[in-house]
C-alpha cells in the first residue's frame, strides 16, 4: 500500500510539471488557435537560461527564476511577433502555423545546440531537497514543491483570465477576434501578452523541471512537449484547469504504468490516451463544444 | 516565368548532379600519391553527437599526431568525414559517398549500434576495412571479415560484472534497471541476468525505461521494494545522473554498479554524493601513469575546452590501429589491411591489445570506483572463466 501511495506521488509530482507546460499549450490556443508546438522547446530555453544565471553568473535562485521568467517572455513575444504574427494577421491556414511552429521548435533546438554543445548539462540541487515525512509515507520537498507552485500558478491564471480586464480582453478575442477588435481591444497586444505569460509559466515550469531532473539538453524540450500537449487534449484544450488536471492525468498514467512493470508501453499508453480523446470526447474532459466557423 | 527559370535552374542542377557522379566514378583524384585517405562516419548533431563529437575529435587529434610524426610511410593521412546525424539510412548514404566519390582506402566508425550495423552490411560487397571506436554489441564484428572494434563488446561487459558483483562485492540478490530501446543498454543488462543465475545470485527486479525519459521514480520504487544488495545500471553517463539523483530521493541503498558508459559521469554542478561507493568497469583510467595518457588527457582539453570521454580515447585508439595497421601492410590494399589489421598487437591508451576470431579486442577490464567527486582505481579484473 505504501509503495502504492509512492506511486501516486510520483506520478502526480511529474504530472504536475507536465501541466504547466500544458497551460502554455491551452492559452496560446485558446486565444489563437494556434498549436504552439515550439512551446515545449521554450522550457528548454527556460532551463538554459536558469543555468546560466545560477551556474555561470552565480546568482541566488530567485535572480535566477526571475531572469528565466523575462527571458521566456521575451523570446515568446519575438517569436510570435516574428514567425507567427504575420500568418495570423492574413488569416493564413492553420497548416501553415503548424510548420511554422514546428519550424521554430527545430531553429530553437539547433541553435541551442550550438551555443551550449549537446552534452547535457548538469544543475543538482536546484531547490532544497530533503525527505519530508507525511504518515507512512517520505515525500522528497521537490516534489511537494513541484505540486504547490503548480496548483497556485493554475489559480493565479484564472483570476488573471477571470477578473482582469487583459483577461477580458483574451477572452474576447478568443471568442470573437474580429468583434473584438470592434470593441477596441487590440488583438495584437492581446496575443503578444498571452504569449509572454504562456512562455514565462514555461520558465517556471522549467526550473521545476531542472528540480526534479537536473539535466539539461537542446532536445529536453521535444517529448515533454509533446506529452503536455497531449494532457492539454486530455483536459480540453482552451481550458486552464483542464490542462492542470489533464497534467496530472497523464503523469499518473505514466507513473503507474512504469509501477506496472510495463515500462515498454509508457509512451503507448500516453499516446494512445491521445487517440481515445480524439476518437471519443474531443473536447477533452472540460473543453467547450464550439462549432466550427465556416 | 518564375517556374520556368526554376524549372531550367533544376534542369541545369540535375545536370551538374549527373556529370559530378560520373566523374568520379570514373577516374577519381584519390589516387594522389602523398597522401592515404581516411574516412570517418559520426553523429555530430542530434541526440547522440554527444559521442559522435567526442569520437571525431579523438579521431582528428590522432590524425593530427600521426601526421605530426611523419605520417604513415611519410604520407600524410587525409581524414574526410561525414555527419550521418545518428540516422542509419544517412549513414549508408554517408558510406557510399566515402567509399565512391572519395575513394577512402579504410573508415573508422560509425559510433552508436545502429548505424554502425548498417553500415557494416553495406559495406560487405566493397571489403573496406572499418573499425569503429564505440558500437558495443556483438553483432557488429560478426557482420563480415572487414568490420573491426576498439571497444569491449556489451555482453562482455555484462558478464564482467555479474562475476564482479558475486566475486568481490559478495552480492546474493541484485536488480536491473536499463534502457530498453537501447541496444547497448539492453545488451549488457541481458547478459549480466544470464550470468547473474549462472552465478546463483536471485535477480529480484528486472525493471526498464524508454529513451528519453527523464523519471525513473516508478521504477526505482519497486526496486526499492525488493531491497538488492546490487543495482546494476548499464547506462550511459547522462541517464545515470538523473537515475542515482532518484535512486537516493526514493530511498534505494543497494550498491550501484554498472559499464563503461559510466565514463565521464562526473561533471561541474553534478552533486554525485548520490553515486559514492558505486563501481564501474571501464577501458581505461583516467589515473593511468601511463604518460601518453596524461598527455592525451591535457592535449584533448586544451584543444576542444572540455575533458575527453571514452569515446575520444576509444577513437584515438581506433585510429592509430588502422594507422598501424594500413604501416604494417604496406599497401593500402583493402584485403592487405584487413589481413595486418588481424593480426594486429598495439599498445595504446586503452592498454595493451590484441584481436580475437571475431575481430573484438582483447584486453583487461579497469574496475573503477567513484568517492568523493572523483574516480578511484581499484584493480585490474579478469573473471575466472
Amino acid at each position: 500500500m505504501v509503495e502504492f501511495l509512492t506511486q501516486i506521488i510520483n506520478g502526480l509530482s511529474q504530472g504536475s510539471i507536465f501541466a504547466l507546460v500544458a497551460l502554455g499549450y491551452s492559452m496560446v490556443y485558446g486565444i489563437t488557435q494556434l498549436i504552439n508546438f515550439a512551446h515545449g522547446d521554450i522550457i528548454m530555453v527556460g532551463a538554459y537560461a536558469t543555468y546560466v544565471m545560477l551556474i555561470l553568473a552565480g546568482t541566488p535562485l530567485w535572480a535566477a527564476i526571475l531572469a528565466a521568467v523575462l527571458f521566456c517572455a521575451i523570446v515568446g513575444v519575438v517569436i510570435e511577433q516574428v514567425a507567427y504574427q504575420r500568418l495570423l494577421n492574413k488569416n493564413a491556414p492553420r497548416i501553415s502555423l503548424l510548420i511554422t511552429a514546428i519550424g521554430v521548435s527545430m531553429l530553437l533546438q539547433n541553435l541551442f545546440q550550438i551555443i551550449f554543445k549537446s552534452d547535457a548539462k548538469s544543475v543538482s540541487n536546484v531547490l532544497p531537497s530533503f525527505p519530508i515525512p507525511v504518515g507512512p509515507l517520505e515525500i522528497s520537498s521537490v516534489t511537494l514543491i513541484t505540486i504547490a507552485t503548480s496548483v497556485v500558478i493554475m489559480v493565479l491564471l484564472q483570476l488573471l483570465v477571470k477578473k482582469t480586464r487583459i483577461g477580458k480582453a483574451m477572452r474576447a478575442t478568443s471568442e470573437d477576434a474580429g468583434a473584438a477588435k470592434l470593441m477596441g481591444i487590440s488583438s495584437r497586444n492581446t496575443i503578444a501578452f498571452t504569449f509572454a505569460v504562456g512562455s514565462g509559466l514555461a520558465a517556471v515550469g522549467a526550473v521545476l523541471y531542472v528540480g526534479a531532473y537536473p539535466s539539461i539538453t537542446p532536445y529536453m524540450g521535444s517529448l515533454l512537449g509533446l506529452k503536455a500537449f497531449v494532457a492539454a487534449v486530455l483536459g480540453g484544450i482552451g481550458s486552464i484547469p483542464g490542462a492542470m488536471i489533464g497534467g496530472l492525468l497523464i503523469g499518473l498514467a505514466e507513473s503507474l504504468t512504469k509501477a506496472a512493470g510495463w515500462s515498454q508501453i509508457t509512451d503507448a499508453v500516453v499516446f494512445g490516451i491521445l487517440i481515445l480523446v480524439l476518437l471519443l470526447k474531443p473536447t477533452g474532459l472540460l473543453g467547450r463544444n464550439v462549432k466550427e466557423k465556416v | 516565368m518564375k517556374k520556368r527559370i526554376l524549372a531550367a535552374l533544376m534542369a541545369v542542377l540535375m545536370l551538374g548532379a549527373f556529370s559530378g557522379c560520373s566523374e568520379s566514378g570514373g577516374s577519381g583524384d584519390a589516387g594522389s600519391s602523398d597522401t592515404i585517405r581516411i574516412g570517418g562516419l559520426a553523429p555530430l548533431t542530434g541526440d547522440a553527437s554527444s559521442y559522435g563529437v567526442a569520437v571525431n575529435n579523438g579521431i582528428q587529434m590522432a590524425v593530427e599526431d600521426i601526421n605530426a610524426a611523419g605520417g604513415i610511410d611519410g604520407k600524410q593521412i587525409d581524414y574526410i568525414y561525414y555527419d550521418e546525424k545518428g540516422d542509419a539510412t544517412e549513414a549508408v548514404n554517408a558510406y557510399n559517398k566515402l567509399v565512391q566519390n572519395d575513394q577512402v582506402v579504410a573508415i573508422i566508425g560509425d559510433v552508436t549500434t545502429k548505424p554502425t550495423l548498417a553500415v557494416a552490411q553495406q559495406s560487405q560487397q566493397d571489403n573496406i576495412p572499418i573499425i569503429t571506436a564505440s558500437a558495443t554489441a556483438a553483432e557488429v564484428t560478426l557482420t563480415g571479415p572487414n568490420i573491426f572494434r576498439a571497444c569491449f563488446t556489451d555482453p562482455f561487459q555484462g558478464q564482467l560484472m555479474a562475476s564482479y558483483a558475486s566475486e568481490k562485492l559478495g552480492a546474493s540478490t541484485v536488480a536491473v534497471l536499463y534502457d530498453m530501446a537501447d541496444d547497448y543498454s539492453s545488451g549488457i543488462a541481458k547478459a549480466f541476468v544470464e550470468k547473474a543465475a549462472e552465478l546463483g545470485m536471485t535477480v529480484v527486479a528486472e525493471e526498464k525505461y524508454q529513451d528519453g525519459d527523464v523519471d525513473f521514480k516508478s521504477q526505482l520504487t519497486n526496486i526499492k521494494g525488493q531491497n538488492p544488495d546490487v543495482l546494476f545500471l548499464p547506462v550511459y553517463y547522462e541517464d545515470l545522473r538523473l537515475i542515482s539523483a532518484q535512486a537516493n530521493e526514493v530511498g534505494v541503498t543497494a550498491t550501484l554498479c554498472g559499464a563503461d558508459g559510466w565514463d565521464s559521469v562526473l561533471t561541474d554542478n553534478f552533486d554525485s554524493s548520490v553515486l559514492n561507493g558505486g563501481v564501474f568497469c571501464s577501458q581505461y583510467s583516467t589515473e593511468s601513469t601511463d604518460e601518453r595518457v596524461q598527455n592525451f588527457i591535457s592535449t584533448y582539453k586544451e584543444k576542444y575546452e572540455i575533458d575527453p570521454n571514452m569515446f575520444a580515447v576509444l577513437a584515438y585508439d581506433a585510429t592509430y590501429m588502422m594507422a598501424t595497421a594500413i604501416d604494417n601492410a604496406d599497401s593500402t590494399d583493402s584485403q592487405a589491411i584487413i589481413d595486418a589489421m588481424a593480426a594486429l598487437e598495439y599498445d595504446g591508451l586503452t592498454g595493451h591489445m590484441t584481436f580475437d576470431a571475431d575481430r573484438n579486442p582483447q584486453k583487461s577490464a579497469v574496475i573503477v570506483s567513484i568517492q568523493d567527486n572523483a574516480y578511484k582505481f581499484v584493480e585490474n579484473y579478469n573473471p575466472e572463466q
